[in-house]
């Protein structure tokens, strides 16, 4: 078995860790070796969320500057900014809803032009996901769950060594039961988007 | 129940790091732990408070490193297993007790966990705390893994022991903040109540009995280097004329290194997990069969220094590198992609990991630092100290403190100009005050306070210093997550027993002859009640009490109603520019306020030039 390596990227609130730990799970339940790491020093204060999730015979449980297989960013700009992370056969998904840093609200930065981010990425790494993730959430019944239609999409391509069924046992798992179904539907919504982008 | 009271031996379970260890401590039978939370330590608390909640466990945030050491060390020498858990720095507070702890010993196990923060993730220096274990004599052991982390406990106490002595176990921001499968041990019977025997000449030292007490530990220390040479936790591997010495997470990203250069048959790795005393005769016998060797650990040169030193005493010559421009740094962390760049460029075999993606050509993405939050009592305390500054025409000079205000240091609030350690804000402020010919207006939260800012307001007092010392208080230790305090009321968690101070009774207590409680969401009468602790002569202290907005989520309080910007806004944006809430944003040009981050605090509708900010009705939307 090789190692597939995972970074997830997001901003506080957005709901990385609870992804990155449904993925951890589904991991145990079928036995995969799994390691994850995660900085979130100040999350509730607005910062960068940033998870590792290292699947296979790797002893690490950090992904140094292009050693991500994968790439899920929560947040378009944070996407963009841990692109070193990735390498030249890397698969990046991305929402393309953006949160306004603050920084920018202050005139202390631009944003960057969402046309221009996904070809600098494509450009770069092998294939890119790009979608309204926030858009699919709220949809699917809450905003809250844009972490699970991203969770979707990841699985869905098929990138990591985990069946999509131990996703969903470890949503149960994880989830309290009265927001289960909202998050399974946006769960599909992103499996679907995924479907969509492959078709 | 919780979790890691979970009493079924092989089952296997995805914790955190520090999970792993709170229930490594748990299976140990550690039934006295002790902390005052730090990242990235603090989550190994939190689950030793839950759990004594719900068991016999008995758990205590204290007022400081040095507190929890020591009645951690009471317990333990009236035979009880205890711990006392802390991040790198809380060790230099604590140190005073370490250092003569190490000459009196324990009886029951005790353990002293380091958490150290390599590359500053939430800490103020990155020291490398593996050096305590040389100054204070005491056995250090460091895991490597989250999974090891787990396993590593029970042996620590068994060793601390067996020595006598209590053991520092140090970990890295990586183990703590990782996860991995931890399979789970059995449960050892807590022993809560322990015998205290009187024994004066061993116990209290005196210089006559620390003069013994110094020979006693020179001889746990020659046992511990004899247990070190043969402990399972400094283990060698591999086979080769190549050698790399390495401890903690390092270890890991030298296993993944050699397996993608595909050298791991060239290399033979030692990698040290009981590192004080260091196994002498085993780094010896290593280096001899190896050509040349490299070192590979963060942070200083710790493991490198003694490698040498012990090879020579060998009398063997081969190169033995770790820290070097062209090699590893001792600043920040290492990661698995440096640690294989500088092996195979040591070794020199070539390094075909594909190259990360250039980003040469990507446009400056803006920063998203972390803020204070909307509605947090800090913006507004900050803006009425500068306010009344201004306004009474005077030069300030702003020391402050650890906690969630520090963050008060960015524009445009600016209101941070000095800082070194907890409780540094009340020291400094007396020697600023004294020299500068400038107003001091010290910010200082309400842990912090109580951590080590109390000696500083004292000296002040006693010294006649003039300056003004602003406590924070938040009713909680907000930064590292809402850990309960000495002022705390703990009837509002539901938990029973706990004592309150009043950081007020303190103050006066302590003789400040101007004090001033404001509640920091009346701006304007703030401002004057602060003007006035500005202009007094001498030490002056203005404590701001508002509950911390997340806490308050927390505790489910009731919130404010949010507030919008009216049709009255001429757009000048006093608000944006002064206050910076990160409930504000600007769409066509015009500020609104986002109704879900907005607290309904009012801090920028008292603002307002044109009382523009209104509240939010039902049917108003932004």
């Amino acid at each position: 078995m090789k190692t597939t390596r995972l970074v997830i990227v997001a901003v506080g609130g957005q709901g990385n860790l609870l992804a990155s730990s449904i993925l951890a799970e589904a991991a145990l339940i079928e036995n995969v070796p799994v390691r994850m790491s995660e900085i979130h020093g100040m999350a509730q204060r607005g910062g960068v969320v940033e998870s590792a999730l290292l699947f296979g015979p790797a002893h690490s449980t950090i992904i140094a500057e292009g050693e991500a297989d994968i790439l899920v960013g929560f947040e378009p700009a944070e996407t963009l900014r841990a692109l070193g992370k990735c390498h030249r056969e890397s698969t990046v998904i991305t929402n393309l809803a953006p949160l306004m840093p603050f920084t920018v609200n202050i005139g202390l930065g631009v944003y960057p032009d969402l046309k221009r981010l996904q070809e600098l990425i494509r450009a770069k790494t092998a294939r890119l996901i790009a979608f309204n993730a926030t858009a699919l959430a709220r949809e699917a019944g809450n905003v809250l769950a844009v972490n699970m239609v991203l969770l979707g999409c990841l699985v869905e391509t098929g990138l990591l060594p985990i069946r999509p069924e131990s996703v969903q046992a470890a949503m149960e798992r994880k989830i309290k039961p009265d927001l289960l179904e909202v998050n399974r539907r946006a769960f599909a919504a992103g499996a679907a988007a995924a479907r969509q982008n492959a078709a | 129940m919780h979790k890691l009271l979970t009493d079924r031996p092989g089952e296997k379970m995805l914790l955190l790091g520090n999970e792993a260890i709170a229930r490594g401590a748990i299976e140990a039978g550690v039934a006295f732990a002790s902390t005052y939370p730090g990242t990235p330590s603090s989550e190994i608390s939190l689950q030793f408070f839950q759990i004594s909640q719900e068991s016999d466990l008995h758990f205590e945030y204290c007022t400081n490193e040095k507190v929890a050491v020591e009645v951690a060390a009471a317990a333990a020498i009236c035979g009880v297993r205890s711990m006392a858990v802390m991040k790198h720095v809380g060790v230099n507070v604590a140190a005073d007790a370490v250092m003569t702890l190490a000459y009196v010993g324990v009886k029951g196990g005790m353990v002293i966990l380091t958490a150290d923060d390599p590359a500053m993730f939430s800490s103020q220096n990155e020291q490398d705390n593996r050096y305590y274990a040389k100054l204070s004599g005491l056995p250090m052991l460091e895991p490597s893994s989250v999974e090891e982390a787990h396993r590593i406990l029970p042996y620590a106490f068994e060793l601390s022991e067996e020595l006598g002595e209590p053991v520092l176990l140090r970990t890295t921001t990586r183990i703590n903040h990782s996860s991995g499968v931890v399979t789970l041990g059995a449960m050892r019977p807590r022993v809560t109540r322990g015998r205290f025997t009187k024994d004066p000449l061993n116990l209290v030292t005196v210089p006559a009995v620390s003069r013994k007490l110094h020979v006693k530990l020179l001889e746990h220390i020659a046992r511990a280097q004899a247990l070190s040479e043969a402990s399972p936790y400094n283990l060698v591997e591999g086979e080769g004329p190549w050698g790399i010495l390495c401890n903690g997470v390092s270890y890991n990203y030298v296993k993944d290194a050699l397996a993608e250069l595909g050298i791991a048959d060239r290399v033979r790795i030692l990698r040290v997990g009981f590192s004080h005393p260091l196994p002498a005769r085993r780094i010896q016998e290593f280096l001899r069969g190896c050509e040349k060797a490299l070192v590979v650990e963060e942070g200083e040169p710790y493991l490198e220094e003694a490698a040498k030193a012990h090879a020579q005493e060998a009398g063997l010559t081969l190169p033995i590198r770790g820290k070097a421009p062209e090699l590893f740094s001792r600043l920040y962390e290492l990661d698995p992609a440096t640690v294989r760049r500088v092996t195979a460029r040591y070794f020199g075999v070539a390094d075909r990991a594909r190259p990360a993606v250039d980003v040469s050509d990507v446009p400056p993405i803006p920063q998203r630092p972390p803020t204070l939050c909307a509605g947090c009592s800090h913006r507004a305390t900050f803006y009425e100290v500068r306010q009344a500054a201004e306004e009474l025409g005077i030069e300030t000079v702003y020391p402050t403190d650890i906690g969630c205000y520090t963050l008060g240091l960015l524009p445009p609030l600016s209101m941070a100009d000095y800082l070194i350690c907890m409780g540094s804000s009340t020291g400094t402020a007396g020697g600023f005050s004294q020299v500068s010919g400038r107003k001091v207006v010290s910010f200082i939260g309400d842990s912090t306070f109580f951590h080590a800012g109390i000696p500083g307001l004292i000296n002040a007092v006693f010294n006649n210093h003039n300056f003004t010392l602003v406590i924070l208080d938040n009713g909680t230790t907000a930064m590292t997550g809402h850990q309960p305090h000495p002022g705390v009321d703990m009837k509002q968690l539901k938990l029973e027993n706990y004592g309150r101070v009043s950081i007020e009774s303190v103050v006066r207590g302590i003789g400040v002859p101007h004090v001033t409680v404001i509640k920091p969401y009346r701006v304007k009468k703030s401002i004057e009640q602060i003007k006035e602790a500005l202009s007094f002569p001498g030490v002056s202290v203005v404590i701001s009490q508002e509950l911390c907005v997340l806490y308050a989520k927390n505790l489910k309080l009731p919130r404010g109603k949010p507030f919008r910007v009216g049709e009255k806004c001429k757009n000048h944006r006093v608000c944006m520019t002064r206050l910076a809430c990160p409930a504000f944003y600007v769409w066509n040009d015009r500020i609104h306020i986002d109704a879900n981050l907005c607290t309904g605090c009012s801090l920028c509708a008292q603002i307002c030039p044109e009382h523009a900010i209104v509240p939010a009705r039902e049917t108003a939307e932004n």
